[in-house]
Protein backbone atom coordinates (compact mmCIF):
# COMPACT_ATOMS: atom_id res chain seq x y z
CA UNK A 1 0.00 0.00 0.00
CA UNK A 2 2.83 2.29 0.90
CA UNK A 3 6.33 1.94 -0.46
CA UNK A 4 9.10 4.08 0.92
CA UNK A 5 12.32 4.19 -1.04
CA UNK A 6 15.49 5.81 0.30
CA UNK A 7 13.82 8.93 1.63
CA UNK A 8 15.79 11.69 3.33
CA UNK A 9 14.65 14.90 4.94
CA UNK A 10 16.73 17.94 5.81
CA UNK A 11 15.73 20.79 8.06
CA UNK A 12 18.07 23.43 6.70
CA UNK A 13 21.55 21.97 7.06
CA UNK A 14 20.47 19.33 9.53
CA UNK A 15 19.67 15.89 8.18
CA UNK A 16 16.77 14.51 10.23
CA UNK A 17 15.94 11.43 8.17
CA UNK A 18 18.47 9.50 6.16
CA UNK A 19 17.93 6.80 3.59
CA UNK A 20 14.75 5.23 4.99
CA UNK A 21 13.19 2.35 3.06
CA UNK A 22 10.33 0.02 4.00
CA UNK A 23 6.97 -1.32 2.84
CA UNK A 24 3.55 -1.27 4.42
CA UNK A 25 1.36 -4.12 3.25
CA UNK A 26 -2.42 -4.53 3.66
CA UNK A 27 -3.30 -6.05 7.02
CA UNK A 28 -0.02 -4.99 8.57
CA UNK A 29 0.74 -2.94 11.65
CA UNK A 30 4.18 -1.38 11.75
CA UNK A 31 5.44 0.01 15.06
CA UNK A 32 8.03 2.77 14.91
CA UNK A 33 10.30 2.78 17.94
CA UNK A 34 13.17 5.03 18.86
CA UNK A 35 14.46 7.53 21.39
CA UNK A 36 13.08 11.07 21.56
CA UNK A 37 14.30 13.06 18.59
CA UNK A 38 15.10 9.99 16.51
CA UNK A 39 12.81 11.27 13.74
CA UNK A 40 9.68 9.17 14.33
CA UNK A 41 7.13 11.98 14.01
CA UNK A 42 9.10 13.52 11.15
CA UNK A 43 8.84 10.20 9.33
CA UNK A 44 5.05 10.06 9.71
CA UNK A 45 4.71 13.64 8.56
CA UNK A 46 6.79 12.92 5.48
CA UNK A 47 4.63 9.92 4.65
CA UNK A 48 1.47 12.02 4.24
CA UNK A 49 3.24 14.78 2.36
CA UNK A 50 3.25 17.28 5.21
CA UNK A 51 7.01 17.68 4.89
CA UNK A 52 8.89 17.86 1.58
CA UNK A 53 11.45 15.16 0.86
CA UNK A 54 15.08 15.98 0.21
CA UNK A 55 15.56 12.69 -1.57
CA UNK A 56 13.98 9.34 -2.34
CA UNK A 57 10.36 8.62 -3.18
CA UNK A 58 7.12 7.47 -1.60
CA UNK A 59 4.54 5.43 -3.49
CA UNK A 60 0.94 5.29 -2.31
CA UNK A 61 -1.01 2.51 -3.99
CA UNK A 62 1.82 2.18 -6.53
CA UNK A 63 1.55 5.87 -7.51
CA UNK A 64 3.96 8.64 -6.57
CA UNK A 65 2.68 10.49 -3.50
CA UNK A 66 3.53 13.82 -5.14
CA UNK A 67 0.66 13.39 -7.59
CA UNK A 68 -2.02 13.24 -4.87
CA UNK A 69 -3.95 16.30 -3.70
CA UNK A 70 -4.53 16.95 0.01
CA UNK A 71 -8.07 15.61 -0.25
CA UNK A 72 -6.97 12.47 -2.06
CA UNK A 73 -4.34 11.80 0.58
CA UNK A 74 -6.84 12.49 3.38
CA UNK A 75 -9.22 9.89 1.91
CA UNK A 76 -6.42 7.29 2.02
CA UNK A 77 -4.40 8.15 5.11
CA UNK A 78 -5.93 9.18 8.44
CA UNK A 79 -3.82 10.58 11.24
CA UNK A 80 -4.16 10.43 15.00
CA UNK A 81 -1.63 12.95 16.28
CA UNK A 82 -1.07 14.67 19.57
CA UNK A 83 -3.98 16.97 19.85
CA UNK A 84 -4.36 20.72 19.92
CA UNK A 85 -6.78 22.06 22.46
CA UNK A 86 -9.48 24.09 20.83
CA UNK A 87 -10.81 27.23 22.44
CA UNK A 88 -14.20 26.94 20.75
CA UNK A 89 -17.14 24.93 22.04
CA UNK A 90 -17.06 21.94 19.66
CA UNK A 91 -19.12 18.84 20.42
CA UNK A 92 -17.76 15.31 20.08
CA UNK A 93 -20.09 14.51 17.18
CA UNK A 94 -19.16 17.70 15.32
CA UNK A 95 -15.49 16.92 15.85
CA UNK A 96 -15.84 13.39 14.51
CA UNK A 97 -18.04 14.44 11.57
CA UNK A 98 -15.32 16.90 10.51
CA UNK A 99 -13.35 13.77 9.60
CA UNK A 100 -15.65 13.45 6.56
CA UNK A 101 -14.29 16.69 5.08
CA UNK A 102 -12.35 15.01 2.29
CA UNK A 103 -15.44 13.09 1.14
CA UNK A 104 -17.98 15.85 0.61
CA UNK A 105 -18.03 19.12 -1.21
CA UNK A 106 -16.38 21.86 0.78
CA UNK A 107 -19.71 23.64 0.81
CA UNK A 108 -22.86 22.18 2.28
CA UNK A 109 -23.80 19.62 4.87
CA UNK A 110 -22.77 16.04 5.51
CA UNK A 111 -24.89 13.40 3.83
CA UNK A 112 -26.84 10.70 5.69
CA UNK A 113 -24.06 8.30 4.79
CA UNK A 114 -21.49 10.59 6.44
CA UNK A 115 -23.61 10.71 9.59
CA UNK A 116 -24.09 6.94 9.63
CA UNK A 117 -20.33 6.31 9.28
CA UNK A 118 -19.56 8.77 12.06
CA UNK A 119 -22.14 7.16 14.36
CA UNK A 120 -20.67 3.71 13.73
CA UNK A 121 -17.18 4.94 14.51
CA UNK A 122 -18.33 6.67 17.69
CA UNK A 123 -19.89 3.40 18.72
CA UNK A 124 -16.76 1.39 17.89
CA UNK A 125 -14.69 3.69 20.08
CA UNK A 126 -17.18 3.43 22.92
CA UNK A 127 -18.23 7.05 22.71
CA UNK A 128 -22.03 6.74 22.28
CA UNK A 129 -22.64 8.39 25.63
CA UNK A 130 -20.37 11.34 24.89
CA UNK A 131 -21.79 12.41 21.50
CA UNK A 132 -23.13 15.76 22.65
CA UNK A 133 -20.43 16.63 25.16
CA UNK A 134 -18.00 19.45 24.43
CA UNK A 135 -14.43 18.50 23.53
CA UNK A 136 -12.87 20.66 26.21
CA UNK A 137 -14.91 18.95 28.94
CA UNK A 138 -13.46 15.52 28.18
CA UNK A 139 -10.65 13.74 30.00
CA UNK A 140 -7.37 13.12 28.18
CA UNK A 141 -8.26 9.50 27.54
CA UNK A 142 -11.71 10.29 26.22
CA UNK A 143 -10.23 12.87 23.88
CA UNK A 144 -7.71 10.37 22.57
CA UNK A 145 -10.56 8.00 21.71
CA UNK A 146 -12.41 10.82 19.93
CA UNK A 147 -9.28 11.39 17.83
CA UNK A 148 -9.27 7.73 16.85
CA UNK A 149 -12.99 7.88 16.05
CA UNK A 150 -12.42 10.87 13.76
CA UNK A 151 -9.55 9.07 12.04
CA UNK A 152 -11.56 5.94 11.26
CA UNK A 153 -14.54 8.08 10.20
CA UNK A 154 -12.49 9.03 7.15
CA UNK A 155 -12.68 5.34 6.05
CA UNK A 156 -9.04 5.72 5.04
CA UNK A 157 -7.28 2.38 4.60
CA UNK A 158 -4.06 3.57 6.18
CA UNK A 159 -3.94 4.80 9.76
CA UNK A 160 -1.04 6.78 11.22
CA UNK A 161 -1.01 6.85 14.99
CA UNK A 162 1.46 9.10 16.79
CA UNK A 163 1.68 7.88 20.38
CA UNK A 164 -2.00 6.99 20.45
CA UNK A 165 -1.85 5.45 23.90
CA UNK A 166 -0.52 8.55 25.64
CA UNK A 167 -3.02 9.60 28.31
CA UNK A 168 -4.77 6.22 28.20
CA UNK A 169 -5.14 3.89 31.14
CA UNK A 170 -4.03 0.29 30.58
CA UNK A 171 -7.49 -0.98 29.71
CA UNK A 172 -8.05 1.73 27.09
CA UNK A 173 -4.53 1.27 25.72
CA UNK A 174 -5.30 -2.33 24.95
CA UNK A 175 -8.78 -1.67 23.60
CA UNK A 176 -7.52 1.08 21.33
CA UNK A 177 -4.87 -1.13 19.77
CA UNK A 178 -7.28 -4.07 19.57
CA UNK A 179 -9.57 -1.82 17.55
CA UNK A 180 -6.73 -0.91 15.21
CA UNK A 181 -5.82 -4.60 14.96
CA UNK A 182 -9.40 -5.57 14.10
CA UNK A 183 -9.54 -3.00 11.34
CA UNK A 184 -6.27 -4.10 9.80
CA UNK A 185 -7.47 -7.70 9.93
CA UNK A 186 -10.86 -7.11 8.36
CA UNK A 187 -10.92 -3.92 6.30
CA UNK A 188 -7.91 -4.41 4.05
CA UNK A 189 -6.26 -1.62 5.95
CA UNK A 190 -2.90 -1.08 7.56
CA UNK A 191 -1.41 1.09 10.29
CA UNK A 192 1.82 2.72 11.34
CA UNK A 193 2.07 3.34 15.07
CA UNK A 194 4.64 5.43 16.90
CA UNK A 195 4.96 4.28 20.47
CA UNK A 196 7.32 4.22 23.42
CA UNK A 197 5.76 1.08 24.82
CA UNK A 198 7.96 -1.80 23.69
CA UNK A 199 5.56 -4.43 24.97
CA UNK A 200 2.57 -2.97 23.12
CA UNK A 201 4.72 -3.01 19.98
CA UNK A 202 5.64 -6.60 20.61
CA UNK A 203 2.02 -7.66 21.16
CA UNK A 204 0.35 -5.77 18.33
CA UNK A 205 2.89 -5.06 15.59
CA UNK A 206 3.75 -7.32 12.65
CA UNK A 207 6.88 -5.38 11.97
CA UNK A 208 9.05 -3.00 13.95
CA UNK A 209 11.09 -0.08 12.60
CA UNK A 210 13.81 0.88 14.99
CA UNK A 211 14.99 4.45 14.38
CA UNK A 212 18.22 5.93 15.62
CA UNK A 213 19.37 9.46 14.72
CA UNK A 214 17.14 9.54 11.66
CA UNK A 215 18.28 6.21 10.29
CA UNK A 216 16.78 2.75 10.45
CA UNK A 217 18.86 0.82 12.96
CA UNK A 218 16.90 -2.38 12.35
CA UNK A 219 13.60 -3.53 10.88
CA UNK A 220 11.74 -6.80 10.93
CA UNK A 221 9.44 -8.97 13.03
CA UNK A 222 9.27 -8.10 16.76
CA UNK A 223 11.07 -11.31 17.66
CA UNK A 224 14.09 -10.36 15.60
CA UNK A 225 14.19 -6.69 16.48
CA UNK A 226 13.54 -6.67 20.20
CA UNK A 227 16.94 -7.96 21.23
CA UNK A 228 19.18 -6.92 24.09
CA UNK A 229 21.80 -5.66 21.66
CA UNK A 230 19.39 -3.51 19.58
CA UNK A 231 17.71 -1.97 22.60
CA UNK A 232 21.02 -1.15 24.24
CA UNK A 233 22.18 0.38 20.98
CA UNK A 234 19.07 2.50 20.36
CA UNK A 235 17.89 3.40 23.85
CA UNK A 236 21.06 2.88 25.84
CA UNK A 237 19.27 0.76 28.43
CA UNK A 238 19.80 -2.78 29.61
CA UNK A 239 16.75 -4.98 29.33
CA UNK A 240 15.63 -8.42 30.36
CA UNK A 241 13.84 -10.41 27.66
CA UNK A 242 11.48 -13.33 28.11
CA UNK A 243 8.19 -14.49 26.65
CA UNK A 244 4.69 -13.48 27.58
CA UNK A 245 3.29 -16.81 28.86
CA UNK A 246 -0.14 -16.14 27.30
CA UNK A 247 0.79 -14.94 23.80
CA UNK A 248 4.34 -16.27 23.45
CA UNK A 249 5.44 -12.80 22.26
CA UNK A 250 8.67 -11.20 23.41
CA UNK A 251 8.34 -9.40 26.73
CA UNK A 252 10.70 -6.58 27.60
CA UNK A 253 11.54 -5.62 31.15
CA UNK A 254 13.71 -2.55 31.62
CA UNK A 255 16.48 -2.91 34.17
CA UNK A 256 16.90 0.31 36.11
CA UNK B 1 -36.28 11.28 -6.73
CA UNK B 2 -36.48 13.53 -3.74
CA UNK B 3 -33.73 15.64 -2.29
CA UNK B 4 -33.22 14.95 1.36
CA UNK B 5 -32.17 17.90 3.43
CA UNK B 6 -30.19 16.84 6.51
CA UNK B 7 -31.91 17.60 9.80
CA UNK B 8 -29.02 19.81 10.91
CA UNK B 9 -29.53 21.96 7.81
CA UNK B 10 -33.27 22.23 8.50
CA UNK B 11 -32.52 23.50 11.98
CA UNK B 12 -30.04 26.00 10.57
CA UNK B 13 -32.60 27.32 8.11
CA UNK B 14 -35.15 27.74 10.94
CA UNK B 15 -32.70 29.65 13.12
CA UNK B 16 -31.65 31.73 10.12
CA UNK B 17 -35.28 32.63 9.42
CA UNK B 18 -35.70 33.64 13.06
CA UNK B 19 -32.68 35.92 12.81
CA UNK B 20 -34.07 37.53 9.64
CA UNK B 21 -37.29 38.30 11.55
CA UNK B 22 -35.18 39.82 14.33
CA UNK B 23 -33.36 41.98 11.78
CA UNK B 24 -36.60 43.21 10.21
CA UNK B 25 -37.91 43.99 13.69
CA UNK B 26 -34.75 45.95 14.50
CA UNK B 27 -35.01 47.93 11.27
CA UNK B 28 -38.71 48.76 11.84
CA UNK B 29 -37.95 49.88 15.40
CA UNK B 30 -35.06 52.01 14.18
CA UNK B 31 -37.25 53.69 11.56
CA UNK B 32 -39.74 54.94 14.13
CA UNK B 33 -37.27 56.00 16.80
CA UNK B 34 -35.26 59.14 16.33
CA UNK B 35 -34.99 62.83 17.15
CA UNK B 36 -37.75 63.54 14.63
CA UNK B 37 -40.81 61.43 15.54
CA UNK B 38 -42.36 59.80 12.51
CA UNK B 39 -45.90 58.47 12.49
CA UNK B 40 -46.72 55.35 10.56
CA UNK B 41 -49.40 56.63 8.18
CA UNK B 42 -48.97 60.34 7.67
CA UNK B 43 -45.70 61.69 6.48
CA UNK B 44 -45.21 65.32 5.63
CA UNK B 45 -42.86 66.22 2.82
CA UNK B 46 -39.85 66.98 5.03
CA UNK B 47 -40.57 63.93 7.17
CA UNK B 48 -40.58 61.74 4.12
CA UNK B 49 -37.24 63.27 3.13
CA UNK B 50 -35.86 62.54 6.61
CA UNK B 51 -37.05 58.97 6.38
CA UNK B 52 -35.94 58.07 2.86
CA UNK B 53 -32.86 60.24 2.40
CA UNK B 54 -31.37 60.26 5.87
CA UNK B 55 -32.72 57.71 8.26
CA UNK B 56 -33.35 54.69 6.06
CA UNK B 57 -29.96 54.76 4.28
CA UNK B 58 -28.32 55.09 7.66
CA UNK B 59 -30.21 52.14 9.14
CA UNK B 60 -29.59 49.92 6.14
CA UNK B 61 -25.92 50.87 5.96
CA UNK B 62 -25.67 50.04 9.67
CA UNK B 63 -27.14 46.62 8.96
CA UNK B 64 -24.61 45.93 6.18
CA UNK B 65 -21.68 47.21 8.24
CA UNK B 66 -22.74 45.09 11.20
CA UNK B 67 -23.08 42.00 9.03
CA UNK B 68 -19.68 42.62 7.39
CA UNK B 69 -17.81 43.12 10.64
CA UNK B 70 -19.46 40.19 12.40
CA UNK B 71 -18.86 37.71 9.60
CA UNK B 72 -15.27 38.96 9.14
CA UNK B 73 -14.65 38.56 12.88
CA UNK B 74 -16.17 35.09 12.96
CA UNK B 75 -14.06 33.84 10.06
CA UNK B 76 -10.82 35.38 11.38
CA UNK B 77 -11.44 33.79 14.77
CA UNK B 78 -11.83 30.33 13.27
CA UNK B 79 -8.82 30.80 10.99
CA UNK B 80 -6.55 32.06 13.78
CA UNK B 81 -7.98 29.61 16.34
CA UNK B 82 -8.61 32.48 18.66
CA UNK B 83 -12.00 33.70 19.91
CA UNK B 84 -10.43 37.08 20.70
CA UNK B 85 -9.40 37.86 17.12
CA UNK B 86 -11.41 40.89 16.02
CA UNK B 87 -10.90 43.28 13.08
CA UNK B 88 -10.68 46.33 15.35
CA UNK B 89 -8.28 44.74 17.86
CA UNK B 90 -6.08 43.19 15.18
CA UNK B 91 -5.47 46.57 13.57
CA UNK B 92 -7.37 45.61 10.41
CA UNK B 93 -9.91 48.41 10.95
CA UNK B 94 -7.13 50.91 11.54
CA UNK B 95 -5.37 49.80 8.38
CA UNK B 96 -8.60 50.43 6.50
CA UNK B 97 -9.02 53.78 8.26
CA UNK B 98 -5.54 54.89 7.24
CA UNK B 99 -6.21 53.79 3.66
CA UNK B 100 -9.49 55.74 3.62
CA UNK B 101 -7.78 58.77 5.03
CA UNK B 102 -4.97 58.71 2.47
CA UNK B 103 -7.59 58.50 -0.27
CA UNK B 104 -9.57 61.31 1.35
CA UNK B 105 -6.61 63.67 1.60
CA UNK B 106 -4.75 62.87 -1.62
CA UNK B 107 -7.33 61.35 -3.95
CA UNK B 108 -10.43 63.23 -2.76
CA UNK B 109 -11.95 63.63 -6.21
CA UNK B 110 -11.97 59.92 -7.13
CA UNK B 111 -15.10 58.28 -5.75
CA UNK B 112 -13.94 54.68 -5.65
CA UNK B 113 -10.51 55.48 -4.26
CA UNK B 114 -11.72 55.35 -0.66
CA UNK B 115 -13.13 51.80 -0.54
CA UNK B 116 -10.22 50.52 -2.62
CA UNK B 117 -7.60 52.13 -0.41
CA UNK B 118 -9.48 50.92 2.66
CA UNK B 119 -9.36 47.38 1.32
CA UNK B 120 -5.64 47.69 0.60
CA UNK B 121 -4.99 49.10 4.08
CA UNK B 122 -6.99 46.34 5.75
CA UNK B 123 -5.18 43.68 3.74
CA UNK B 124 -1.74 45.04 4.57
CA UNK B 125 -2.56 45.34 8.27
CA UNK B 126 -3.89 41.76 8.35
CA UNK B 127 -0.77 40.49 6.65
CA UNK B 128 1.54 42.43 9.00
CA UNK B 129 -0.20 41.17 12.14
CA UNK B 130 -0.23 37.61 10.87
CA UNK B 131 3.47 37.66 10.06
CA UNK B 132 4.34 39.18 13.45
CA UNK B 133 2.21 36.78 15.44
CA UNK B 134 3.57 33.74 13.66
CA UNK B 135 6.57 31.96 15.08
CA UNK B 136 8.14 28.58 14.66
CA UNK B 137 6.21 27.34 17.65
CA UNK B 138 2.93 28.42 16.08
CA UNK B 139 0.70 31.24 17.16
CA UNK B 140 -0.52 31.84 20.66
CA UNK B 141 -3.23 34.16 21.94
CA UNK B 142 -0.90 36.61 23.62
CA UNK B 143 1.36 37.01 20.62
CA UNK B 144 -1.56 37.66 18.31
CA UNK B 145 -3.21 40.25 20.56
CA UNK B 146 0.13 41.94 21.18
CA UNK B 147 0.90 42.13 17.47
CA UNK B 148 -2.57 43.60 16.92
CA UNK B 149 -1.95 46.24 19.58
CA UNK B 150 1.41 47.19 18.08
CA UNK B 151 0.04 47.50 14.56
CA UNK B 152 -3.01 49.43 15.83
CA UNK B 153 -0.83 51.85 17.78
CA UNK B 154 1.52 52.37 14.88
CA UNK B 155 -1.31 53.03 12.44
CA UNK B 156 -3.06 55.31 14.95
CA UNK B 157 0.02 57.47 15.25
CA UNK B 158 0.16 57.91 11.46
CA UNK B 159 -3.55 58.73 11.44
CA UNK B 160 -3.04 61.37 14.15
CA UNK B 161 -0.14 62.84 12.18
CA UNK B 162 -2.36 63.07 9.14
CA UNK B 163 -5.17 64.83 11.00
CA UNK B 164 -2.84 67.81 11.21
CA UNK B 165 -3.56 68.22 7.50
CA UNK B 166 -7.28 68.74 8.22
CA UNK B 167 -9.06 71.98 9.18
CA UNK B 168 -11.13 72.30 12.35
CA UNK B 169 -14.60 71.47 10.94
CA UNK B 170 -13.41 68.43 9.06
CA UNK B 171 -11.48 67.37 12.16
CA UNK B 172 -14.65 67.00 14.25
CA UNK B 173 -16.48 64.86 11.70
CA UNK B 174 -13.30 62.91 11.19
CA UNK B 175 -12.92 62.16 14.89
CA UNK B 176 -16.49 60.85 14.92
CA UNK B 177 -15.82 58.77 11.85
CA UNK B 178 -12.70 57.25 13.44
CA UNK B 179 -14.80 56.00 16.34
CA UNK B 180 -17.35 54.50 13.99
CA UNK B 181 -20.13 56.76 12.81
CA UNK B 182 -23.05 56.06 10.52
CA UNK B 183 -24.35 59.63 10.20
CA UNK B 184 -22.63 60.20 6.83
CA UNK B 185 -24.55 57.31 5.24
CA UNK B 186 -25.37 57.58 1.55
CA UNK B 187 -27.42 55.34 -0.73
CA UNK B 188 -24.29 54.61 -2.78
CA UNK B 189 -22.38 53.51 0.31
CA UNK B 190 -25.26 51.29 1.30
CA UNK B 191 -25.49 49.53 -2.08
CA UNK B 192 -21.73 48.98 -2.21
CA UNK B 193 -21.58 47.40 1.26
CA UNK B 194 -24.73 45.38 0.57
CA UNK B 195 -23.17 43.80 -2.51
CA UNK B 196 -19.87 43.27 -0.68
CA UNK B 197 -21.41 41.60 2.35
CA UNK B 198 -23.59 39.31 0.23
CA UNK B 199 -20.74 38.18 -1.98
CA UNK B 200 -18.28 38.05 0.93
CA UNK B 201 -20.52 35.89 3.09
CA UNK B 202 -21.07 33.41 0.25
CA UNK B 203 -17.31 33.22 -0.40
CA UNK B 204 -16.60 32.65 3.30
CA UNK B 205 -19.32 29.98 3.43
CA UNK B 206 -17.38 27.96 0.84
CA UNK B 207 -14.61 27.77 3.44
CA UNK B 208 -16.89 26.96 6.38
CA UNK B 209 -16.16 23.23 6.51
CA UNK B 210 -12.45 23.87 6.11
CA UNK B 211 -12.65 26.42 8.93
CA UNK B 212 -14.32 23.81 11.14
CA UNK B 213 -11.08 21.85 10.90
CA UNK B 214 -8.81 24.91 10.97
CA UNK B 215 -10.22 26.08 14.29
CA UNK B 216 -9.08 22.83 15.87
CA UNK B 217 -5.56 23.04 14.49
CA UNK B 218 -3.70 23.77 11.28
CA UNK B 219 -2.04 20.41 11.33
CA UNK B 220 -5.33 18.62 11.85
CA UNK B 221 -6.84 20.56 8.97
CA UNK B 222 -3.93 19.68 6.73
CA UNK B 223 -4.06 15.98 7.63
CA UNK B 224 -7.81 15.86 7.00
CA UNK B 225 -7.62 17.33 3.51
CA UNK B 226 -7.72 21.12 3.77
CA UNK B 227 -5.49 23.11 1.44
CA UNK B 228 -4.67 25.46 4.29
CA UNK B 229 -2.76 27.98 2.19
CA UNK B 230 -5.75 28.54 -0.05
CA UNK B 231 -8.24 28.73 2.82
CA UNK B 232 -6.02 31.24 4.61
CA UNK B 233 -5.71 33.43 1.52
CA UNK B 234 -9.46 33.36 0.76
CA UNK B 235 -10.42 34.18 4.35
CA UNK B 236 -7.82 36.93 4.81
CA UNK B 237 -8.68 38.57 1.49
CA UNK B 238 -12.45 38.38 1.99
CA UNK B 239 -12.38 39.51 5.60
CA UNK B 240 -10.07 42.41 4.68
CA UNK B 241 -12.43 43.39 1.88
CA UNK B 242 -15.45 43.34 4.17
CA UNK B 243 -13.70 45.32 6.89
CA UNK B 244 -12.24 47.75 4.36
CA UNK B 245 -15.60 48.59 2.80
CA UNK B 246 -17.28 48.92 6.19
CA UNK B 247 -14.61 51.28 7.44
CA UNK B 248 -14.71 53.35 4.25
CA UNK B 249 -18.47 53.76 4.74
CA UNK B 250 -18.70 54.24 8.48
CA UNK B 251 -15.31 54.29 10.21
CA UNK B 252 -14.05 51.78 12.73
CA UNK B 253 -17.04 50.38 14.57
CA UNK B 254 -15.23 48.24 17.11
CA UNK B 255 -16.01 44.97 18.88
CA UNK B 256 -18.95 43.93 16.66
CA UNK B 257 -16.77 41.13 15.33
CA UNK B 258 -16.07 40.00 18.89
CA UNK B 259 -19.47 40.29 20.55
CA UNK B 260 -21.66 38.87 17.80
CA UNK B 261 -19.81 35.62 16.94
CA UNK B 262 -19.32 34.94 20.63
CA UNK B 263 -23.05 35.13 21.35
CA UNK B 264 -23.86 33.11 18.23
CA UNK B 265 -21.46 30.31 19.26
CA UNK B 266 -22.85 30.36 22.77
CA UNK B 267 -26.37 29.90 21.47
CA UNK B 268 -25.91 27.68 18.41
CA UNK B 269 -22.50 25.98 18.69
CA UNK B 270 -19.27 26.43 16.74
CA UNK B 271 -20.11 24.91 13.35
CA UNK B 272 -19.01 27.66 10.96
CA UNK B 273 -21.74 26.79 8.48
CA UNK B 274 -24.04 28.25 11.13
CA UNK B 275 -21.71 30.72 12.81
CA UNK B 276 -20.94 32.66 9.61
CA UNK B 277 -24.47 33.35 8.29
CA UNK B 278 -25.99 33.71 11.76
CA UNK B 279 -23.27 36.19 12.71
CA UNK B 280 -23.99 38.20 9.56
CA UNK B 281 -27.69 38.46 10.38
CA UNK B 282 -27.29 38.99 14.10
CA UNK B 283 -24.46 41.49 13.51
CA UNK B 284 -26.77 43.49 11.26
CA UNK B 285 -29.48 43.65 13.94
CA UNK B 286 -26.90 44.45 16.59
CA UNK B 287 -25.47 47.50 14.82
CA UNK B 288 -28.93 48.76 13.81
CA UNK B 289 -30.01 48.65 17.46
CA UNK B 290 -26.72 50.10 18.74
CA UNK B 291 -27.01 52.97 16.27
CA UNK B 292 -30.62 53.60 17.26
CA UNK B 293 -29.36 53.95 20.81
CA UNK B 294 -26.57 56.26 19.62
CA UNK B 295 -29.12 58.47 17.81
CA UNK B 296 -31.67 58.67 20.61
CA UNK B 297 -29.95 58.42 23.97
CA UNK B 298 -28.88 62.09 24.12
CA UNK B 299 -31.16 63.37 21.29
CA UNK B 300 -31.04 65.76 19.53
CA UNK B 301 -27.29 65.26 19.94
CA UNK B 302 -25.75 62.02 18.69
CA UNK B 303 -23.04 59.62 19.77
CA UNK B 304 -20.84 57.70 17.34
CA UNK B 305 -22.14 54.13 17.18
CA UNK B 306 -18.61 52.83 17.83
CA UNK B 307 -18.78 54.29 21.33
CA UNK B 308 -21.84 52.15 22.10
CA UNK B 309 -20.37 48.94 20.68
CA UNK B 310 -17.09 49.51 22.55
CA UNK B 311 -18.96 50.05 25.80
CA UNK B 312 -20.50 46.61 25.40
CA UNK B 313 -17.44 44.97 23.85
CA UNK B 314 -14.66 45.90 26.26
CA UNK B 315 -16.11 44.15 29.31
CA UNK B 316 -16.81 41.07 27.18
CA UNK B 317 -13.22 41.07 25.95
CA UNK B 318 -11.90 41.17 29.51
CA UNK B 319 -14.23 38.35 30.46
CA UNK B 320 -13.10 36.20 27.53
CA UNK B 321 -9.43 36.91 28.20
CA UNK B 322 -9.81 35.81 31.82
CA UNK B 323 -11.76 32.72 30.86
CA UNK B 324 -9.00 31.68 28.47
Amino acid sequence: MLTVRNISINFGERRVLKDISFWLKPGEIIAVLGANGAGKTTLLRALNKTLPLSGGEILLEETALDGFSRREIARRIAVVAQENETKFPVTVSEFVLAGRFAHGSSFGWETENDIRVAKDCLHLCGLDQLENRLMNELSGGERQRVLLARAITTEARILFLDEPTNNLDISHQASMLRLVRERTNTCESAAIVITHDLNLASEFADKILLLKNGEIAAQGAPDEILTEKNLLDVFGVKVLLDRNPMTENVRVTTLY
Amino acid sequence: MSIKIPTSAVRSIRVGAGLVVLLIGAIVLAVFLGSEKLSVFELTGPQSAILFDIRLPRILLGACVGASLAVAGASLQALLRNPLAEPYLLGVSNGAALGTMLAFVFLGSIEFARPLMAFAGAGLATFAVYQMARSRAGMNVERLILSGVIVTTFLSSIIILMTSLLDATRLRSFTFWLLGDLSQATKGGFFLTLIAVSVGTVILMTQARALNLMMIGERDAFDYGVEIGRTRLVVFATASGLVGLSVAASGSVGFVGLIVPHLVRLAFGSDNRNVLPFSAMFGASFVVLADTLARTVIAPLELPVGAITALIGCPLFIYLLRKN
